[in-house]
């Protein structure tokens, strides 16, 4: 009778540990999404549109414009911060070192932070403060630009980002990591203040580099 | 019988050294707790968990020698930010350190913590202190 319980309950162990593998193994899709129908060869085909990441066009650290089209094949992890920032960007760019340092060398995997303060934080503001975090290359790039395009682009990360005099630095800001897959989708997103968020981003990361580009995610 | 006297006598001077020490114990280990706290709503998001900073954005809170030579400054960076560059660990930092807006009495548990952590051994920093500190700022 024991031997019966113990080997139901390990079973059952076995089972719940390959569902839960199975479930982290696909990461979902976010943002709003839409049939669209569509007619291909004389047959009526219903495909899902998912929400994706528009085009925008900022400076990047070297003076470079960066759009939209300077991310194609590439899984990225955006941010919004500034320099003078007092309150949680240090804790976010500490931990985003972290992400900088374990995708350096794969080359699909890139890090843009957006300021969202530009008047302050001009090209070479962005430059040293890119120096002094020790980056280096075009892995991470951060970007300025027009202040309305960051905060438009912002919503469109699913964050919300805002000017406050009330505010320690003078803007509120939530201190998320999103995910964006090749195809420009959002994948996840994560709290960047908090360690443990950040290794699960690095994990997810390694989900997506090894998903086949032609797949449809449920 | 000597035996036990003895041993009676001993546990007493034994009794009566420690509690001489834990007085100043005590109000070590008040200051240390409150800075503790402290230090986590307000300083630890730049200067990190373990006092290590930034990269050389922020610079870390281990070097030792810095803080036993600047030791009473610090109660003034605290209180009124810091804008000058400053040499720690051999590099320079030049960024810009808010005020942090604390009362003397949180000062001085804050660095009391500060000055305990991170590899740092230098003891209790009262409050009569922080406020003379607090004086001769510039």
């Amino acid at each position: 009778m024991k031997f019966i319980i113990l080997s139901a309950f390990s079973v059952l162990l076995w089972s719940s540990c390959s569902f839960n593998d199975k479930s982290n193994s696909v990461l979902p899709i976010y943002g709003s999404r839409e049939p669209v129908t569509k007619t291909v060869n004389g047959k009526q085909v219903t495909d899902t549109v998912y929400q994706t990441i528009p085009n925008f066009e900022f400076v990047n650290q070297y003076g470079k414009t960066i759009n939209r089209k300077s991310l194609d094949g590439s899984i990225y992890v955006a941010d919004f911060f500034f320099t003078s920032c007092p309150s949680i960007c240090p804790i976010m760019h500490r931990n985003m070192l972290k992400v900088y340092g374990t995708f350096k060398n794969s080359g699909n995997v890139k890090i843009i932070s957006h300021s969202i303060d530009p008047s302050h934080d001009s090209v070479p503001i962005l430059k040293s403060y890119a120096d002094k975090l020790g980056v280096t290359g075009n892995n991470w790039w951060f970007l300025q630009g027009k202040k309305e395009a960051t905060y438009k682009l912002a919503e469109s990360y699913l964050v919300a980002v805002q000017e406050d005099p009330k505010a320690a630095g003078g803007f509120v800001h939530a201190g998320y990591f999103i995910l964006i897959d090749k195809q420009k989708r959002i994948r996840g997103t994560y709290d960047g203040t908090k360690p443990e968020e950040v290794d699960k981003l690095i994990a997810d990361v390694k989900i997506l580099q090894n998903e086949p580009a032609n797949m449809i995610a449920q | 019988m000597r035996a036990y006297i003895i041993t009676g006598l001993l546990t007493v001077i034994v009794c009566l050294v420690y509690s001489c020490q834990s007085d100043e114990q005590i109000e070590y280990m008040r200051y240390y707790t409150a800075g503790q706290d402290i230090y986590k709503t307000k300083c630890q998001n730049c200067h990190g968990a373990q006092g290590e900073g930034l990269a050389a954005l922020i610079p870390p809170l281990t070097d030792t020698i810095y803080l036993k030579a600047n030791g009473n400054k610090l109660a003034c960076y605290v209180q009124n930010g810091l804008r000058l560059p400053i040499l720690v660990k051999g590099k320079a930092f030049n960024g810009q350190m808010p005020p942090a807006g604390l009362s003397p009495i949180e000062i001085a548990q804050v660095l009391t913590y500060v000055k305990n952590s991170f590899g740092n051994n230098m003891g209790l920093y009262n409050v009569q202190q922080t406020n003379k500190d607090l004086g001769n700022c510039k």
